[in-house]
């Protein structure tokens, strides 16, 4: 019998036993309007699952975008580094020349120093001629 | 992977939206399935095809990219799942659900059809994941095992345990006539 059918494929569909045809099968009988009463309560598992097939994924994919702003990004980024390479360069020499300044007038600065030394020491070299030349007067 | 694109010919957007087209819906079904939340379905959908299409070169070396898609879905799904129960995200989506859940229930508490998808909520992850790809897109017992990393036997068992629980819960709430 019909129903005697429907009833074994329904127990075997429990049992994970029934095959894509009988499963379509069952659901076909389930849409219909004259489901055996016993069997109804069945009937919204197979038109739910129906129904459920019917979602529609509906976004678009915003396939291009990212990849160029991947692009971009990287491309900003090697800017950056190079103004950095660049800028970081005249800085570094910039301070090199302070430093090499500050170097030479401290040298300079040192050899004043000895310099006015020098001329004291050569104040006394006055007093020797003075002396020598009251020695001579008196001769 | 940026930089080459230029230099081999690989699938133009319009050659890979065809071969993704196909399947797009059983991916985003299934996120929904596992996720519950319609948006956060889409953004699965849309984060598994942008994964898919940085991996354009290797498509044509996959033999089925369909199968590879949905493990992929299946995949970051669960990730999903498991990094939002670490955090108290789940409390706020779970309190969101129930409010609706309740809604739902008084605007449509005779709708039988809408207590299977309740009740499929409430079936384990690797129950629902069966129960979906059997039930409602129709994939075939092998294929599922491929799908999901399992061995058939192992699927029609939880296809089995899956099917009954709706039943005795459909059974149940048939019997007292509440939502």
């Amino acid at each position: 019998m019909e129903l005697d059918r429907k009833e074994k494929l329904l127990e075997k569909y429990f049992e994970a036993s029934t095959t894509v045809a009988e499963e379509n099968e069952l659901r076909d009988y389930f849409a219909k309007e004259e489901v055996a009463p016993h069997l109804k309560q069945y009937a919204p598992m197979f038109t739910y699952f129906s129904e459920a097939k019917d979602e529609r994924f509906t976004k678009q994919v915003p396939l291009k975008p990212r990849v160029n702003f991947y692009k971009w990004i990287s491309v900003a980024a090697v800017a950056v580094m190079a103004f950095g390479i660049y800028f970081g360069n005249d800085y570094r020499e910039q301070r090199e020349a302070e430093y090499a300044y500050n170097q030479t007038r401290m040298a300079l600065g040192l050899l004043a120093e000895n310099f006015d030394r020098g001329t004291e020491k050569v104040a006394y070299l006055k007093e020797f001629e003075n002396t020598k030349q009251k020695i001579y007067k008196n001769n | 992977m940026v930089y080459t694109e230029t230099d081999q010919p690989t699938m133009t957007q319009s050659e890979f939206l065809n071969v993704v087209m196909p399947f797009k819906d059983k991916l985003y079904r299934l996120s929904k399935r596992l996720l519950v939340s319609a948006e956060e379905a889409e953004d699965a959908t849309q984060e598994i095809l942008m994964k898919l299409w940085a991996k354009k070169k290797n498509i044509e070396g996959y033999k089925n990219v369909e199968a590879f898609a949905m493990t992929m879905t299946k995949n970051f799904c669960l990730d999903r799942l498991k990094s939002k129960q670490s955090s108290n995200l789940k409390l706020v989506h779970s309190n969101y659900e129930d409010g609706s859940r309740s809604l739902q229930s008084q605007v449509e508490t005779r709708d039988s059809i809408s207590w299977v998808e309740r009740i499929m909520q409430e079936l384990p992850e690797q129950q629902k994941m069966v129960l979906q790809l059997r039930d409602v897109e129709q994939y075939d017992y092998n294929e599922i095992a491929d799908l999901l990393e399992m061995k058939p036997t192992a699927v029609r068992v939880a296809l089995s345990r899956a099917r009954k629980t709706v039943r005795e819960k459909l059974v149940q709430k048939h019997n007292y006539g509440i939502g």
